[in-house]
C-alpha cells in the first residue's frame, strides 16, 4: 500500500487546468445523451429499453466524474474511494437481488 | 543524541497562507486532505442515495407494468427540461473552478453565480412539477386519489413514495448546494482564491456534480421506463 | 528539525509546562474546543453518562426476570426497556466508544500528527452525537420506544403507538456523528502521517482504526436512508415497506442489517486493535504475524458487509440466498480466528505483565472466542432455526459486544489513562475490578447460552418457571458485573486528584503516544517527528535503555 505522498507532501497544490474545449465537449456529449435517451424510451425495445437506459445514464455519469469532477487527472487514492463506493453499492444491490429473485413463491 | 526538550514555547512567528490552517504543514497537505474528505463524504451520498435506489430496483423487478404506468403520470418535458438545466449548470461549475484555478476573481464569481442561476431554475420547475402533482392525486397517503387504472393503483402509490422521496432528498440537496454556492460566491468575492488555494471551489464543485449525477440517473428511472401497461 | 528516535525516550519536562488540560480554562475553550484530546475527553464523559443510563435499563430487565411471573414491569414498558437497552448500548455507547475516546485521543499521537484533518467536523461530530443523545432523553422521559431496537416494520411503521419518529430521528442523526469521525480518521491517516511513518510501521491500533472507520463511512449511511424511509411512512402513513401497497417488510430488514452487521464489527474491530497494543505492550514484544493482523483488520471490514441476512434466515427470505449468507458468515470467522492466534502466539514466551490492562485483554481474548464462536453456530442454518431469538442468541452478542468490546475497552481506558490525564490508577483497586467484572459477567451470561438453548425466547418479561434457575444466577451476576463498573468509576475519578503522577512512559512502551508528555501538550509534538524504527520494536528499544528480555 505504498503511497506516493508518504515522506514529502506537496508544498502547493498540484494544479491541473482542464483546457475549456474538454469541457464544452463532455457538456455536449450529456447534451446528447439525455436527448438519445429520452428518443430511445420512445421506442419499444423490448428487454432492452431497460439495460440501455443504465447504459447511456452510466456513460454520462461517467464523463461527468472523469472530467467535470477532475477524476481522470486525481491520485490512485480517489480512484480507489470512487470505485470503492460503487463496489460497496454493488454488494448491497447483488445480495439483496440474491434473496428476491430466489424467491419460488412470488411470481412476479 | 539529543534529549527532546518538551516546552509550550510561543511558535515563531512566520509568514504563512492566511487560509493555511495550523494543523497542515502545507497548502498542498491540506488541498488534498479537503479534496480527500470530499470524495469520502460523496462515497457516504452515493451509499445514502443508493440504498433507496436499491430498494426501488427490488420494486421494480417485482411490479414492472405498474412502474412503467406509474412513469406516464409523470411530466417528461418538466424532467428532462430539469435534466438539461442542471447539465448546464454542472458545465458551468467546472468552468467556476477552472477560473478560480486561473485566479480571474470575476469570472469565478460569474460562474458560479450561473451555477446558481441554473440551479434555482431546476428548483423552479419542479416545485412547479411538485404542484402539479399533489393536484393530480398523486402525493402518497391521505392525498392520494389517482385511481385510473384500480388494479395497480396501489403499487403506482408505492413508485409514488419514491418519486416524491427520492427527488424530495435530491432537491434538499439542491438547496443545500445553492446555500453553499452563495457562501462560496461571498468568498470568492473578497478574493479568497487563487491558484495555490482555490481547494473551496473544487469541493463546492465535487459536491454540485455530484447532485447532477444523482439527477441523471433519476431521470430515466422515474420518467422514461418503456414498459407493457394499460391505458 | 530535529527528530524524535527511539533512542531518546528521556527527555526533559520543564516545570510549569502546559499541557492540553491546562492549556486554558473555561466552559467554553472545551465547549468550543478544536483539539481532539478535548473532544476525546468530551466524549468520554458524554458516553460514560449513556453507559449508565443503558445500565439502567438492564438492571430493570434483570430484576424482572428474577421470577417466571411478568410482576415488576407491564409487558408494554418490558418492551421499552429492551428497546431502550439497545439503542441507547449501542448507538450512544459502543459504536461511539473507543473511536471517539481513544481513537480521537491516540490517532493524530500515534502517527505524529499535530490533530485530525478535519478538527471543526471532529467537533461538530461530538455536537451531533450530543444532540441526538438530548433527543434520546427526552424521548425516554415522554414515553420511550417499544419496537425492538432493530425498528422492524410493519410494527414500527403502522401499529406503535410509541415515539418511533423521535427515535429514529436521534439515531439518524448520532449516525452522522459516526459517519464524520470514520471520515476524519481515514483523511488523517491517509494523509497526517508523520515523516517515516509508512503504513507497515504504523500501530495496529491505527490499522483497526481504519478498518473501522471504513466501515463507518459506507454502511452507516445506508442506515440512514433506511432509518429516513422510516420516518416517511411515519409521517405519511404509507410507504415502502408497506404490504398494502405492495411493499416488503423483509426489504427494510435488508437495508437495515446492511448496516447493522458491518456496525457490530465498528464495534469489535477497535477492541481488536487495544487487544493488539496491550499484548505487545505487557509481553514486551512485537506482535506475531503483524501484517496478517493488520490485513485481517481489512479483511473483517470488508467480509462484514458480505453477511447481513443471517440475522434474517427464519424472517422469510429464499432458503438458496439463506445458503449463500451462512456461507459467507462461516469466511468472516477466519480473520478473527487469525488475530487470536497471532495474540496468543505474542503471548508465548513473551514477558508477560498481569496487570489490570493485561488482565482485561485475556479476558478480551478468551471471551470474545466464545462468542465468536458461538456466532458460528447461528451461521449455521439447521441449528439457528432451533436458538434464533432466544436467549442462546442474546448470550452470543453480549460474549462479543461486552465481555469482547466492552472489556478491551475497559483495558484500553486503564492503558492509556496515563497518558491522557498524568495520573495512574490504583492498580489493585483496578485488579479487583477486572476480575469482579470478568466473573459477574460469566455468571450473568453463561446461563443465557443454556437458557436460549432449553428455548427461553428473548424479549419477554415473563418466561416458564423452569428456567427461574438459571435467570436468578443471570441476576446475580449481572450485580457482581454492575459493581465491577462502579468500581473504575470512583478510583478513576480518584486517581485525577490522588493517583500517582505518571511520567511520559510508565509502561516502557514504544510507540509515538509514549515519547510526549503525560498529558500531552496541545500540539502533541512541537516538532514534527521522523520515524525511524518499526511497530513494536521492542528489542531496539530495550537495547537503548540497556535492559534484557528474558526469553
Amino acid at each position: 500500500m505504498a503511497d506516493e505522498h508518504d515522506y514529502a507532501p506537496a508544498h502547493a497544490p498540484h494544479i491541473h487546468v482542464t483546457p475549456m474545449w474538454i469541457y464544452i465537449a463532455v457538456f455536449l456529449a450529456l447534451a446528447v445523451g439525455t436527448l438519445l435517451t429520452w428518443w430511445v424510451s420512445t421506442i419499444d425495445l423490448g428487454w432492452m429499453n431497460t439495460p440501455i437506459a443504465l447504459l447511456i445514464a452510466t456513460i454520462k455519469a461517467v464523463l461527468v466524474i472523469l472530467f467535470f469532477m477532475h477524476v481522470i487527472h486525481s491520485t490512485r487514492l480517489t480512484w480507489v474511494v470512487v470505485i470503492a463506493s460503487f463496489l460497496w453499492l454493488g454488494v448491497l444491490f447483488v445480495l439483496t437481488f440474491a434473496d428476491y429473485l430466489t424467491r419460488l413463491w412470488q411470481i412476479y | 543524541m539529543s534529549d527532546i526538550a518538551i516546552t509550550d514555547a510561543a511558535p515563531e512567528p512566520h509568514a504563512h497562507h492566511p487560509f493555511l490552517q495550523h494543523h497542515f504543514e502545507d497548502l498542498g497537505q491540506q488541498h488534498e486532505a479537503s479534496t480527500l474528505g470530499m470524495w469520502m463524504f460523496l462515497s457516504t451520498e452515493i451509499l445514502f442515495f443508493g440504498g433507496v435506489l436499491c430498494a426501488y430496483w427490488v420494486y421494480r423487478i417485482m411490479y414492472p407494468e405498474a412502474w412503467a404506468l406509474a412513469a406516464e403520470q409523470q411530466n417528461k418535458l418538466y424532467g428532462g427540461l430539469n435534466t438539461i438545466v442542471l447539465i448546464i449548470s454542472s458545465l458551468t461549475m467546472a468552468l467556476a473552478v477552472r477560473n478560480a484555478q486561473l485566479g480571474k476573481r470575476k469570472a469565478t464569481v460569474g460562474m458560479l453565480f450561473a451555477t446558481l442561476l441554473f440551479g434555482s431554475t431546476f428548483l423552479a420547475i419542479k416545485s412547479i412539477e411538485y404542484w402539479q402533482h399533489f393536484h393530480e392525486g398523486l402525493f402518497p397517503g391521505i392525498h392520494f386519489t389517482w385511481n385510473e387504472v384500480p388494479a395497480l393503483a396501489p403499487k403506482v402509490q408505492l413508485f409514488m413514495t419514491f418519486y416524491w422521496s427520492m427527488t424530495g432528498l435530491h432537491a434538499l440537496h439542491m438547496v443545500i448546494g445553492a446555500g453553499l454556492l452563495i457562501w462560496m460566491m461571498m468568498r470568492s468575492w473578497r478574493g479568497d482564491f487563487g491558484p495555490e488555494y482555490y481547494g473551496p471551489v473544487e469541493i463546492m464543485g465535487l459536491y454540485w456534480h455530484f447532485v447532477d449525477i444523482v439527477w441523471i440517473f433519476l431521470f430515466p428511472f422515474l420518467y422514461l421506463i418503456h414498459g407493457v401497461h394499460h391505458g | 528539525m530535529s527528530s524524535v528516535t527511539l533512542h531518546d525516550v528521556r527527555f526533559v519536562e520543564p516545570e510549569g509546562t502546559r499541557n492540553y488540560i491546562t492549556h486554558d480554562y473555561g466552559a467554553l475553550s472545551w465547549l468550543l474546543t478544536k483539539d481532539h484530546k478535548r473532544i476525546a475527553i468530551l466524549y468520554l464523559f458524554s458516553i460514560t453518562a449513556l453507559f449508565i443510563l443503558g445500565g439502567f435499563f438492564a438492571v430493570a430487565m434483570r430484576i424482572e426476570l428474577l421470577t417466571p411471573e411478568g410482576d415488576l414491569l407491564t409487558s408494554d414498558t418490558y418492551n421499552k426497556f429492551f428497546t431502550l437497552h439497545g439503542i441507547v448500548m449501542i448507538f450512544f455507547f459502543l459504536i461511539p466508544s473507543i473511536p471517539a475516546v481513544l481513537g480521537n485521543f491516540l490517532l493524530p499521537l500515534m502517527i505524529g500528527a499535530k490533530d485530525l484533518a478535519f478538527p471543526k467536523i471532529n467537533l461538530l461530530s461530538w455536537y451531533l452525537y450530543m444532540i441526538a443523545a438530548v433527543m434520546g432523553l427526552y424521548i425516554i422521559i415522554t414515553g420511550g420506544v417499544d419496537t425492538g431496537w432493530t425498528f422492524y416494520t410493519p410494527f414500527s411503521t403502522q401499529y406503535s403507538n410509541t415515539h418511533v419518529f423521535g427515535v429514529t430521528f436521534a439515531a439518524f442523526i448520532v449516525g452522522f456523528s459516526s459517519i464524520l469521525t470514520g471520515l476524519n480518521f481515514l483523511v488523517t491517516i491517509h494523509r497526517m502521517r508523520a515523516p517515516g511513518m509508512t503504513w507497515f510501521r504504523l500501530p495496529l491500533f491505527v490499522w483497526a482504526m481504519y478498518a473501522t472507520s471504513i466501515v463507518q463511512l459506507l454502511a452507516t449511511p445506508v442506515l440512514a436512508i433506511t432509518l429516513a424511509m422510516l420516518m416517511f411512512e411515519r409521517v405519511v402513513h404509507v410507504g415502502i415497506f408497506d404490504p398494502a401497497i405492495g411493499g416488503d417488510p423483509l426489504l427494510f430488514q435488508h437495508m437495515f442489517w446492511f448496516y447493522s452487521h458491518p456496525a457490530v464489527y465498528i464495534m469489535i474491530l477497535p477492541a481488536m486493535g487495544v487487544a493488539s497494543e496491550v499484548v505487545a505492550a505487557f509481553t514486551r514484544k512485537k506482535i506475531f504475524g503483524y501484517s496478517f493482523v493488520a490485513y485481517s483488520s481489512l479483511a473483517i471490514a470488508f467480509l462484514g458487509f458480505l453477511v447481513w441476512a443471517h440475522h434474517m434466515f427464519v424472517s422469510g427470505i429464499s432458503v438458496y440466498s439463506a445458503m449463500i449468507f451462512s456461507f459467507l458468515s462461516y469466511f468472516v470467522a477466519v480473520p478473527s480466528a487469525i488475530k487470536v492466534f497471532n495474540w496468543t502466539a505474542t503471548l508465548y514466551r513473551g514477558s508477560v505483565a498481569l496487570l489490570t490492562p493485561m488482565l482485561y485483554i485475556l479476558g478480551f481474548i478468551g471471551l470474545f472466542t466464545i462468542g465468536g464462536v458461538t456466532g458460528l453456530f447461528l451461521a449455521a442454518i439447521g441449528l439457528d432455526v432451533h436458538v434464533t431469538d432466544t436467549y442462546f442468541v442474546v448470550a452470543h452478542f453480549h460474549y462479543v459486544m461486552v465481555g469482547g468490546a466492552v472489556m478491551a475497552y475497559m483495558a484500553g481506558l486503564h492503558y492509556w489513562w496515563p497518558k491522557i490525564t498524568g495520573r495512574m490508577y490504583p492498580e489493585w483497586w483496578a485488579r479487583l475490578a477486572a476480575l469482579l467484572i470478568f466473573a459477574g459477567f460469566n455468571l450473568t451470561f453463561f446461563p443465557q447460552f443454556v437458557l436460549g438453548y432449553l428455548g427461553m425466547p428473548r424479549r419477554y418479561h415473563a418466561y416458564a418457571p423452569e428456567f427461574q434457575v438459571l435467570n436468578v444466577m443471570s441476576t446475580a451476576g449481572a450485580s457482581v458485573l454492575a459493581a465491577g463498573y462502579v468500581l473504575p468509576l470512583i478510583y478513576l475519578l480518584w486517581s485525577l486528584w490522588y493517583g500517582r503522577p505518571a511520567g511520559p512512559n510508565p509502561w516502557g512502551a514504544v510507540g509515538l503516544e509514549w515519547a510526549t508528555s503525560s498529558p500531552p501538550p496541545m500540539e502533541n509534538f512541537h516538532e514534527t517527528p521522523v520515524v525511524t524504527w518499526d511497530a513494536y520494536d521492542y528489542p531496539a528499544m530495550m537495547k537503548a535503555m540497556g535492559e534484557t528480555q528474558n526469553v
